[in-house]
């Protein structure tokens, strides 16, 4: 502020008179500057429209110091008053500057195509506005799946167009580079059933069951599950980020427009990748967990290793093993998918790419647990 | 649209576009297009941005339906003709696109390679020797290993153009190639167009408003407007500047300097 203080005028004040019937001359003056308290322009519209039969609204400056956007938002929102009112505005009374400034607002403001004009939706048009574009998202993903299938036909036909390289690197990056990120949830999961698990038994006396419980809830659910999860996160959105990324700079377009499908070329190796490496992290992962588990009642809770290593291969069967695994397949496909559906939906614009990779995770991870649920269901009802 | 220029020898058609209408999900971009790119010419297409050029592109490169009308190439139309025939009209078309569109995860040799893998039944050695003359025509002997990532903007966009070029196409779609190029560059780009052309007899067709390039290089034009959604001149850039009776195509050729010619 001490800059301005050499020149400090008064701030901005209006005044009215009326040269001519029907006509108000607004007088400015002093300073308009942002940081200064100006008169609002609903207040002087007010005294405008006070006078009787009001038609055109005409400007002076004489007095006028220097000015910023305040004295434009304060001319726009008049201005727009007055054609509400239909009162007519005269800008030559106006700073040259000004009048140009102001020309270039409405003028943009004119730009068709802006939804600048977008009339608010009632409730009903925007609940079935809501109906209409999910089903719109669900018929993309149900073509998208159908040309997925496609796509796998065609591999299995020895047709399809890819490169053996890409799904090496992508192996590569869906299984070993997951490795230590799988190892440290895994482990911190069986620690953390033993524990819960060892403090409710203990009351029994009953806490070499905690081989039985960790083994089962790792191989049945935990494993599959926390690998599903860690791999949404890293690899499903990664895929949504790169495939997102290559729609936005038209490398999808380069690839179709050579006549190879992208969905051969780009999705069916994540989706591979990724399928073939879930069941094997899983493994992985219930193996870690169980030792994680080991750790606590072991190494804690002074149970002996040759019990709790017994007890332990009594709990496993090969059920809860397979069931595991094959839920760790399912979710391998709904990763792939969400990630790669959603990266291939993206609009051309960088910040449509992490808006893809948020929705894939959000909706891989809903899937993911909703297939879970189907899966306890269907196995308590079959018994196993 | 009226062909003001007089025509002494009625060159081949390659390229007739016929009542062509392009829209978004209901949203009408532009509407009733017909023109004629004829074999060996540099045809400009020009107008504002979002004025519907890329889409255009898109249309008569395969990506996108049409909503209304047709491409014909030499006598077949595009979006008539079966999946074969399709693809063998794509494989004499290079494109070199507006953001570069160079494969990320592939080298730059393997971006050029990538078409003569596709189309040809070249050997890798072949290839290889294709592939690094491409490089080198365009300025990059010696990059062949190098990731688009790694290099700059200027070099992205000739890799592009080795790749558009990498299967000898007949014809050669530029959108926008001065964008994002300083001028010597922009200059450099104009001067392997022409020569493109002058020596391959490739057609060229450039979507670019680039005034420089449009007066260096263009021998026919059109005009896209997107208030009026139509194409609202073709001819000859100098002769449209001289004597298009619209405003608007006199404005866009002046850089809104009316009145000064
Ligand atoms: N994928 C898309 N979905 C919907 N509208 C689009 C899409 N791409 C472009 N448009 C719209 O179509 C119009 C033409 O775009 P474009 O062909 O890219 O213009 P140009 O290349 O001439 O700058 C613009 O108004 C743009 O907003
Ligand atoms: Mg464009």
């Amino acid at each position: 502020m001490k800059v301005h203080n050499e020149r400090t005028a008064p701030p901005g004040t209006v005044s009215l008179s009326s040269p001519d019937v029907g006509v108000v001359l607004v007088r400015l003056s002093g300073a308009w500057k942002k940081d200064l308290e100006l008169p609002s322009a609903d207040g002087v519209m007010d005294r405008v429209l006070e006078r009787p039969d009001t038609r055109l609204v005409a400007f002076e400056h004489t007095g006028l110091d220097a000015w910023d956007s305040s004295l434009l938002t304060f001319l726009v929102h008049l201005r727009n008053r007055c054609v509400l009112a239909g009162v007519r505005v005269e800008t030559e009374g106006l700073p040259h500057g000004v009048v140009r400034l102001l020309m270039l607002a409405s003028e943009s403001k004119r730009a068709k195509g802006l939804p600048g004009e977008a009339v608010e939706a009632s409730v009903l048009t925007s609940i079935g506005e809501r109906a209409f574009n999910f089903a719109r998202y669900f018929s993309h993903v149900l073509e998208f799946t159908a040309e997925a299938c496609t796509a796998f036909l065609r591999l299995f036909e020895g047709k399809a167009r890819y490169r053996r390289t890409d799904l090496g690197l992508l192996i590569y990056e869906c299984g070993a580079q997951a490795l230590p990120i799988v190892s440290l949830i895994s482990v911190l999961v069986g620690l953390i059933l033993a524990f819960v698990g060892v403090v409710q038994l203990k009351m029994f006396g009953a806490q070499i069951y905690i081989a039985n419980l960790v083994g089962i809830a790792m191989t049945r659910e935990m494993g599959a599950m926390m690998t599903a999860i860690i791999m949404m996160g890293r690899t499903g959105a990664a895929f949504a980020t790169q495939l997102g990324t290559m729609e936005a700079n038209e490398e999808i377009d380069a690839l179709k427009t050579l006549g190879i499908s992208p969905m051969e070329f780009l999705v069916m190796p994540r989706m591979l990748a990724l399928i073939l490496m879930m069941p094997l992290l899983c493994v992985y992962a219930d193996v870690v967990g169980i030792l994680g588990g080991a750790f606590v009642g072991v190494g804690m809770f002074d149970l002996p290793a040759n019990l709790y290593y017994e007890q332990t291969l009594a709990a496993l069967k090969l059920k809860h093993f397979a069931i595991g695994v094959v839920k760790s397949v399912f979710f391998a496909v709904l990763i792939a998918t969400s990630g790669c559906f959603h990266g291939m939906q993206t609009d051309r614009s960088a910040s449509a790419v992490g808006y893809a990779a948020t929705r894939a995770v959000v909706v891989g991870i809903v899937l993911i647990v909703v297939t879970d649920g189907i899966f306890a269901v269907i196995t308590s009802f079959l018994g196993i | 649209m009226e062909r003001s220029q007089e025509e002494p020898l009625r060159t081949e058609a390659h390229i007739t576009v016929r009542d062509l209408t392009l829209a978004y999900e209901g949203y009408t971009v532009l509407k009733d297009l017909t023109f004629t790119i004829d074999r060996g010419d540099i045809f400009i297409i020009m107008g504002g941005n979002g004025c519907g050029k890329s889409t255009l592109l898109k249309i008569m490169t395969g990506l996108k339906p049409p909503v209304k009308g047709q491409v014909f190439y030499d006598d077949i139309s595009f979006w008539d003709a079966g999946p074969s025939e399709r693809n063998g009209i794509l494989r004499r078309v290079g494109i070199l696109y507006q953001r570069n569109a160079l494969w990320s995860s592939m080298t730059l040799a393997e971006n050029v390679a990538l078409p003569l893998e596709e189309y040809t039944g070249l050997d890798r050695r072949q290839i290889a020797e294709i592939v690094s003359l491409k490089l080198a025509l365009v300025g990059l002997a010696g990059f062949e290993t190098y990731y688009p990532s790694g290099i700059s903007g200027g070099m992205q966009k000739r890799a592009a153009l080795a790749r558009a070029m990498a299967l000898d196409p007949e014809i050669l779609f530029f959108d926008e190639p001065s964008a994002g190029l300083d001028p010597v560059n922009a200059r450099l780009l104009d001067d392997l167009i022409l020569e493109l052309s002058d020596s391959l007899k490739t057609t060229v067709v450039v979507i670019t408003h680039d005034l420089a390039s449009i007066f260096a290089i263009g021998k026919t034009s059109i005009f896209l407007d997107s208030e009026t959604k139509t194409l609202l001149a073709a001819g000859n850039p100098g002769r449209l500047l001289e004597d298009s009776p619209d405003p608007k195509v006199r404005a866009f050729l002046t850089r809104g300097h009316l009145d000064e010619t």
